[in-house]
């Protein structure tokens, strides 16, 4: 059957069990001493078994080659160290993220291109959706989901963009924004998607550099978000440079 | 870790991270400052609740020509909670659920615990009612999720974020742990083999030694300086000591698990796959699957995440094989790096393009560059894997370098999660992951082909699209839920999958026909939360000998046996349990055969009832022959009166209506000629 049916004990777990019937109330220390020759024959793997299933074990390995240690049973886990980084890059992220949405926001009045208009929609979902996330990962340990030292008064810059915020990565500049919304048809589509491109591009540096950082990514939940971001828009940007290469612009989506 | 440290290193902690995460709770045991901080700041409350980053976004209407699954289901809607949620069920009994070990929690979960208010106040948490509700089971959900298992002997090994724990199923309804393994590093997946224990590490902080304090954080750069310093590119931080790749430890003593090698890769391992060369016994080998960012040059040589264009020795694009020595584990090292996805006209490294378009926002059409998860099948030569953006077919006769015979997408899929094949090797199950598991995309409005398992037909190396396969029942938006793994239950006759669909639950699926595959039994239970998505279901259900294991991320180990219904009869499940193995490791998938007794043919007989592909009379007189023949513990006479219904069987099998009912006919005839004890 199997090839290595050899090293099988089918039969040990329905005897143990029976032995186990047998033998409830004996301990098997003292016990075992008295019982039949028979019984001992059979008693020793449920000994055995009783201890290892009575009392479980905390352990941590060492490294290769190095011992084990048993550590108390009262063991509770640890979590590593969290990084300001982490906190900087879902701070930072959100804000990168809301320009996506912003952007994807001028699709209906600025273009009638079905391909834009579904990968805007796309994008926008996503974005949307990662930002709730991150904002939930932020608030839930205790931190702001602004960078602090981003105070409301730079929002009084014109409009409600980024006025003169520090960009994250690949943002967009008040003055790209600006073509971005005086530009109509074609026009509107091309900026759109060489925008976005550099847009996300910015999101790869930003994941790139924060495991470029000491200490950073060991957030289990951020390790896994980031990990998506990473492929997530490396695969949107494939699917925009092949809608300007093809100039098609995705008609055929 | 001294006793000093290990207190200096909570608090560190606590005061960091988890002190706040007790805000929530401390917020639920003191209404009056609630109640006051309510009262004070009604309209922010208000304006709160409108932008709850923890309130579950509402699901978007089905794109057109889409259906969902059942919101009518009374699996749909399930009580909430973690440990008291309400619980259904068809077909399946479930025995029990152990919760999770104390390990493998935080700190401390006390909340009225004096430390933890004491280093709260330490940090001047002076509003804790400013934390929003559910903080608290939001915080580090993955940090500590079970994820998948595996089983040898009596023991089944559970794998986790933080660790293993392994446990003594030689009574499953009184399952108990035996050892609780701490080693961090995430997903913590686990193969056995014999007196060796494997397990993939992807995340930084991992670290070789098991360590739990990961690596310390440097100083944030402040603004001047991260303005300065943009033009520069950024300085990796090697680590010596990290860990990321696959452990090996010997498990000759259950209690005392020792690291005998661990070795490193270049993107981690995400998952592993066991593969046993049925030509070699001296080695075996291990495939890494690694989704994650490429580790620096400066940490591990020879690590690079160039494009192939730029560095035809990319870390992209491939797979690691380790070869390990049984003899001398502690020497096992990657040997090969198949180029799994090369263009074998052009030899360009990324030949693989997905043409899916479904996701939304889990949509992956890259070049696929990653396996997510390989199944082998020895014993046919073949692997089936799911690459991301493609699921494709791998002849492994050799397996240090196996080769790509087939590869195919779909306009559905988002990302190629796990594969399995049928028994006999002309089905193949792939499941995609949308949305990574992290999401609801069970609900009413998700379209019943996204997320859902893809069932194609494998015939001389080709795969080709049969069906979909997706929970039917509707699940809340609180409830992450995608398809996810399971394995065969040996019913003979039949071709069924048990499969864990996260907090989905449970569904067993029958395939038997490929192009209509159907649910026969499940498990569900609610929500853990009503009003946040809390991480948590099961990531897989395995059977086992006999029962089923299923690998609850949040809560703990589920264990269930089936129960006869009209879709799986009790002679059915009893011929399942004749098959006994020594180990499973589901990735490395193995050839199931049934012993030729009665309990098998009684099985052959219920399905043959199922379908009519024999007269009711006839089946009557199989049944009775085979009663007497069990009461007389076959005797002479009773062997051949049950020899002489083997002709006319097989003559039937040949002109029966299906295939699957002549094998059936087939496999019948062959047991009552030869039956066994």
């Amino acid at each position: 059957v199997f090839n290595y049916l050899r090293h099988l004990r089918p039969l040990y777990v329905r005897r143990t069990r029976e032995i186990r019937g047998v033998f409830t109330f004996a301990s098997c220390s003292s016990v075992l001493a008295a019982a039949s020759t028979f019984a001992t024959l059979f008693s020793v793997p449920v000994c055995a078994q009783q201890t290892e299933s009575g009392a479980p074990v905390v352990v941590q390995p060492g490294a290769p080659g190095k011992p084990t240690r048993t550590l108390p049973t009262t063991t509770r886990g640890t979590l590593p160290p969290a990084s300001p980084a982490d906190v900087q890059f879902m701070q930072g992220m959100i804000m990168h993220h809301a320009q996506a949405v912003e952007m994807t926001a001028l699709i209906e009045s600025h273009t009638q291109n079905k391909g834009v208009t579904s990968l805007g929609a796309r994008i926008s979902r996503s974005q949307s959706d990662e930002i709730r996330f991150m904002k939930r990962w932020l608030a839930s340990r205790g931190q702001p989901t602004a960078m602090p030292d981003m105070p409301d008064m730079k929002m009084a810059h014109g409009d409600m963009s980024h006025g003169s915020m520090p960009l994250m990565p690949g943002m967009l500049t008040p003055e790209q924004m600006e073509a971005l919304r005086n530009a109509k048809g074609h026009e509107f589509d091309r900026l759109f998607l060489t925008g976005m491109i550099q847009h996300h591009g910015g999101a790869l540096t930003m994941v790139k550099d924060l495991f470029d950082t000491a200490g950073a990514g060991q957030d289990a939940e951020l390790f896994d978000f980031t990990t998506e971001v990473d492929s997530g828009q490396r695969a949107e940007i494939r699917i925009m440079q092949s809608m300007l290469e093809k100039k098609s612009l995705g008609d055929k989506r | 870790m001294s006793r000093v440290h290990t207190i200096a290193f909570r608090l560190l902690v606590a005061s960091f991270l988890l002190g706040l995460l007790f805000v929530g709770r401390m917020q639920a045991q003191t209404p009056s400052s609630q109640e006051s901080t309510k009262a004070a700041d009604a309209k922010s409350d208000q304006k709160k609740a409108e932008e709850d980053p923890f309130a579950p976004e509402p699901a978007p209407p089905l794109p057109a020509g889409m259906t969902g699954s059942d919101a009518n289901d009374p699996r749909a809607k399930l009580k909430p909670g973690w440990y008291d949620a309400g619980e259904i069920s068809k077909g399946l009994t479930h025995l029990l659920l152990l919760k999770k070990p104390d390990p493998f929690r935080l700190d401390t979960a006390d909340a009225a615990n004096p430390k933890v208010q004491e280093t709260l106040s330490r940090m001047g948490v002076a509003d804790p009612s400013k934390m929003p509700k559910g903080a608290q089971v939001v915080v580090a959900q993955l940090a500590f999720a079970n994820s998948d298992l595996a089983f040898q002997g009596h023991h089944l090994f559970q794998g986790n974020f933080y660790g293993v724990n392994i446990y003594d199923i030689s009574n499953p309804a009184k399952t108990q742990l035996v050892t609780s393994m701490i080693c961090p590093g995430g997903q913590g997946d686990v193969s056995v083999y014999r007196n060796l224990m494997f397990m993939s590490v992807e995340q930084p902080n991992g670290r070789i030694d098991c360590g739990t304090q990961g690596f310390p954080p440097g100083p944030p750069p402040s603004p001047d300086q991260e303005k300065k310093e943009e033009k520069k590119p950024t300085i990796p931080a090697p680590q010596k000591e990290r860990f990321r790749g696959v452990r090996i430890f010997d498990i000759s003593d259950i209690k005392n698990p020792r690291q005998v090698a661990a070795v490193q890769t270049c993107r981690g391992s995400h998952t592993h796959t066991l593969v046993v060369d049925p030509k070699d016994k001296n080695n075996v080998y291990i495939y890494v699957s690694g989704t994650s960012f490429v580790r620096q040059n400066e940490e591990l040589a020879g690590c690079s995440g160039e494009k192939p264009d730029k560095d035809p020795n990319t870390a992209l694009f491939r797979i690691d094989v380790i070869k390990v020595p049984l003899a001398a584990p502690q020497d096992a090292r990657v040997v090969s790096n198949p180029r799994l996805f090369m263009d074998p006209r052009s030899g360009a490294l990324n030949g693989l393009n997905n043409g899916g378009t479904h996701g939304k926002d889990g949509e992956k059409p890259t070049d696929t560059d990653q396996c997510h998860d390989i199944t082998v099948f020895s014993a046919m030569g073949l692997a089936a894997g799911a690459c991301s953006g493609n699921g494709i077919v791998l002849d492994i006769k050799d397996p240090v370098h196996p080769k790509r015979l087939d590869a195919v997408n779909d306009p559905n899929y988002s990302y190629w999660h796990s594969a399995s094949f049928s028994n006999d090797g002309t089905k193949v199950v792939f499941t995609d992951e949308w949305g990574g598991g992290l999401g609801a995309r069970c609900r009413a409005n998700d379209p019943n082909k996204w997320g859902a398992d893809a069932l194609f037909r494998l015939k001389g190396n080709k795969l080709t699209f049969a069906s979909y396969y997706k929970l039917p029942a509707a699940q809340g938006d609180t409830e992450n839920c995608v398809a996810h793994n399971g394995s065969l239950i040996p019913v003979p006759g039949r071709d069924i999958e048990v499969q864990a669909w996260y907090q989905g639950g449970v569904s067993v699926m029958d395939f038997t026909d490929v192009d209509h595959p159907v649910e026969i039994a499940y498990f569900d239970r609610g929500p853990i939360d009503p009003h946040v998505l809390v991480l948590g279901g099961d990531w897989s259900a395995y059977w086992y000998n006999g029962h089923i294991y299923a690998s609850e991320i949040a809560r703990g180990l589920d264990i269930f046996e089936l129960s006869p219904t009209a879709f799986l009869t009790q002679n059915e499940i009893d011929a399942a349990k004749t098959v006994q193995v020594a180990e499973l490791n589901v990735q490395n998938q193995q050839k199931i055969e049934w012993p030729a007794r009665l309990v098998v043919a009684k099985a052959y007989l219920d399905q043959l009832e199922r379908s009519q592909a024999l007269p009711a009379d006839q089946i009557a007189a199989v049944r009775q022959a085979i009663q007497s023949a069990e009461s007389s513990n076959l005797d002479p006479k009773d062997r051949a009166k049950l020899q002489s219904f083997a002709p006319s069987l097989k003559k039937i099998a040949g002109t029966a209506k299906s295939s699957a009912d002549s094998k059936r006919l087939q496999s019948l005839a062959e047991i009552l000629q030869r039956p066994s004890k």
